[in-house]
């Protein structure tokens, strides 16, 4: 076992850990504990763009991203937390570009900036121009941009270790992590007067799916099982334009800049749905309406995806603008979207919900708002909540940038106020250590791989766009089913050398352990409100559920509470595009 | 269609020497090479060891040696190898286990070049003005996604373990060539030497390996004229 000692420790190296990273390391050691790489985290593959109300192509107000962001968020979202992002969103982008972000420009020179879903002028009149972008590789050059400057900053990378526990003192106070250093072997205990969690998303709970193999909610594992809460899990996201069969993600700019969704029969079907806003309606709408005519037997050729055709679009405005997207569809689909339309299906794509946060980004303990002293969560794993029931496109990178940034302002604050270290306890790594020697010993029967491929096929099958209380229940039963075999897996390789089998045993625990909140939470909410729709109770009900959920693991059950929505500016108004 | 793999084999806890070891594999159209990987990984054989993550070509984690050229083993589609798919690690990076290469020599030598923006001129407080032309500088560098292909395939790299390689020259050439950077005299003096750019004997096996389809060659040459100019 090895020991380390620092000021902060990050776990995870996205978008949001190193914003956190390059704040805290002007002033504190900062390491970052990462499982992959740094640069290979899933922040990188964001394509379409980051919201800003910069007004670099037409004029443009915080206030009105604000009122996108609420609406988008179908009240759900806390209207403080909405606020910082809205009203942040310019400096953050602005400090990108310090940092040298590659933007594309405007002719002037300035940040060039596209129309992306959900975001319009004046309180919800026009399109508008809000998301700043580099081509399609907004998330790339960011997340390149940030781990360069961390690199010049000196932040301590710990890359390939793989976090298992958190550690807390007597008073409760989270004093560290432990980490199993996936390239050697061996137990490392990282003592640190303050933890940032930012591990990210966890749609790998999917078998159609935009995330990462690496997306398995490793964070959210680590505080169900630290006995704190995760806050409104049921609402998951599912991105309308996802590369048939796989997934893979189609960035939503190339709806922005043109691109026509189409049925088996050749029809603009989002007539029938949006009318106003057609391709450009939120997520939740276009998922739906894309589900609906796959459902109704008008995919194509009866099969389950619809067309993307951009073809209109001309090729020099989609080899400058959509690049990478062509790139994907020939590689992935053979398909050449200069010449024809691209083949796509609803992809279980970002969650809303996660580690309760403060505006702070400190982790909370229950519903009155107390905090985890010392623990802090930034980023796609934590639930501040800006998305609320559904996130608007370009919404993501910017949550991470700002939140990051809060974060890293959050812990130097704190550090500065407190900058003593108390003792670890004696047994700080016991529970990793048993818990990954019974991994490697055990000689069970059942394979990871099997178990994980079931539990990825029921929430596809049964926790997809449209939710009914029967298949959910079912989707429990099985929940519950595969937990229960997962205790008797064994592993082939027993070696403890980069051993990815190990890994993977692991990532298939979380995921059995944060999966349960989503279900249970969703089948408490009676309701349908942005991501979550419910045909069963097909409204939205704001009298009873204007609220959000928090899930607790007690025992082998889930145990919920509730808190209320933090509205400020707008009062909820019904939806319509 | 079931497809036979020949795979790099080598556990350090257990090998003296490397083996290779066949796999048949039931690929379904479309198939890619690491979509096989894991075929062969989740119901044939766990010990099987490769680094993986994004799936779609921007991360960067499954660079291998796939029928003898340096790709990603995620874009590399099945149907267009043909006869055994040999799958190896990239070259000339030291081996941890089976298809996992040590990337440390890589990323030390990335450090090397100060991969990063470097400015003293404090900015305002709004974005500095670039304008499409000088960003259009950057396309065709600022892509790199870092996954060890480039420096894989070079022969200078193999012959010369302290030059830079072209994956460290290409991000040279990402920051010497943005308009908003000035750190370029004190890269120059870094990439100026036997084991910089005058190491680059413009062989272009990087230019053909890079999955991104970028040209690290013709990114070196464009330093090289840079140093050239600056000096006389």
């Amino acid at each position: 076992m090895e020991f380390h000692r620092h000021d902060v420790v990050i776990v995870g190296a996205g978008l949001a850990g190193l914003f956190a990273g390059l704040y805290t390391s002007r002033e504190f050691d900062t390491a970052v504990v990462s499982k992959v790489y740094p640069i290979r985290s899933h922040s990188g593959a964001a394509q379409g763009g980051c919201a800003a109300s910069l007004g670099n192509m037409m004029e443009d107000r915080w206030e009105w991203h604000m009122y996108d962001t609420v609406r988008g968020s179908d009240y759900l979202g806390d209207q403080d937390a909405q606020e910082i992002v809205c009203r942040e969103a310019p400096l953050v982008i602005y400090e990108c570009e310090h940092l040298g972000v590659p933007f594309s420009r405007t002719p002037e020179g300035k940040i060039s900036q596209r129309p992306f879903g959900g975001h319009f002028s004046d309180f919800g009149k026009g399109p508008q121009k809000r998301a700043c972008h580099a081509a399609d590789r907004t998330g790339h050059v960011q997340l390149h941009t940030l781990y360069e400057t961390c690199v010049k900053q000196d932040v301590r990378f710990y890359s390939e270790f793989f976090t298992l526990q958190l550690i807390f003192a007597e008073n409760g106070a989270c004093r560290g992590i432990v980490a199993w250093d996936l390239r050697r072997g061996g137990m490392h205990v990282f003592h640190a007067k303050a933890v940032l969690l930012a591990t990210g998303g966890y749609a790998r709970a999917w078998k159609v799916t935009s995330n990462s193999h690496a997306n398995t909610g490793d964070g959210l594992s680590l505080v169900l099982r630290s006995g704190l809460p995760l806050e409104d899990m049921e609402f998951v996201q599912f991105h309308p334009t996802g590369l048939y069969p796989s997934g893979i993600l189609v960035t939503e700019g190339a709806r922005g800049e043109g691109g026509y969704l189409l049925n088996d029969k050749a029809e603009r079907f989002m007539e029938r749905y949006a009318p106003q806003k057609m391709e450009l309606a939120p997520r939740d709408v276009v998922s739906r309406s894309i589900q609906t005519e796959i459902d109704e037997g008008r995919g194509i050729g009866g099969k389950n995806f619809v067309h993307l055709d951009v073809r209109h679009l001309g090729e020099a405005k989609i080899m400058e603008a959509l690049p990478q997207i062509h790139e994907l569809a020939l590689k992935f689909t053979g398909v050449d979207c200069l010449k024809e339309p691209i083949p796509i299906l609803p992809t279980a794509h970002y969650s809303m919900g996660g580690i309760p946060t403060n505006t702070q980004t400190q982790v909370l303990k229950n519903s009155a708002g107390d905090i985890v002293e010392g623990l802090f969560a930034a980023g796609e794993c934590a639930c501040v909540s800006t998305h609320g029931a559904n996130r608007l496109g370009t919404n993501s990178t910017l949550e991470c940038c700002v939140f990051g940034r809060r974060a890293g302002i959050s812990m130097l604050k704190y550090l500065r106020e407190d900058p003593c270290l108390p003792d670890l306890p004696q047994d700080a790594a016991d529970q990793s250590i048993e818990r990954v020697e019974g991994l490697l010993e055990s000689k069970g029967s059942e394979s990871a791989a099997q178990i994980r491929e079931i539990l990825q096929s029921t929430m596809t099958e049964k926790m997809g766009i449209f939710r009914r209380e029967e298949t959910m229940k079912e989707c429990l039963a099985k929940i519950k089913e595969l937990q229960e075999r997962y205790k008797k897996i064994g592993l082939q390789d027993r070696g403890r050398v980069f051993n990815t089998e190990l890994m993977e045993a692991i990532e298939l625990g979380s995921m059995l352990d944060f999966v349960e909140p989503i279900v249970v939470g969703a089948i408490a909410r009676k309701e349908s409100r942005g991501a979550h729709f419910r045909k069963d109770y097909p409204k939205r009900d704001d009298q009873n559920w204007l609220k959000h959920t928090l899930a607790w693991k007690e025992g082998d059950s889930i145990r919920l509470d509730f808190k209320p929505v933090v509205i400020t500016r707008f009062q909820p108004e019904e939806r319509k595009y | 269609m079931i497809r036979t793999f020949r795979i790099f084999r080598f556990d350090p806890e257990k090998d003296q020497e490397p083996s290779y070891r066949e796999y048949q594999v039931e690929c379904p159209k479309g198939s890619t090479v690491l979509d096989a990987l894991n075929e062969i990984k989740w119901r044939q054989d766990g010990t099987l060891s490769y680094r993986r993550s994004c799936r779609h070509g921007i991360c960067g984690s499954c660079a291998m040696t796939i029928n003898g050229k340096n790709n990603l083993a995620c874009e590399s589609q099945v149907e267009t190898l043909k006869g055994v798919i040999w799958v190896e690690p990239l070259r000339s990076f030291p081996i941890i286990k089976d298809l996992i290469v040590d990337m440390e020599p890589f990323y030390e030598r990335l450090k090397a070049v100060k991969p990063y923006f470097i400015a003293g001129t404090p900015p305002t407080d709004k974005e500095r003005l670039q304008s499409p032309e000088q960003r259009k500088l950057l396309d065709g560098s600022y892509e790199c996604i870092l996954c060890g292909c480039c420096t894989s395939s070079c022969p200078s790299y193999w012959a010369d373990k302290d030059f830079l390689g072209p994956a460290a020259l290409l991000k040279a050439y990402r920051f010497v060539f943005d308009s908003r950077d000035e750190g370029t005299q004190e890269r120059l003096v870094i990439l100026d030497n036997k084991h910089g750019l005058w190491r680059c004997h413009t062989i272009f096996n990087c230019a053909e390996a890079c999955p991104k389809g970028l040209n690290p060659t013709w990114a070196i040459g464009k330093l090289k004229q840079k140093v050239i100019r600056e000096k006389f």
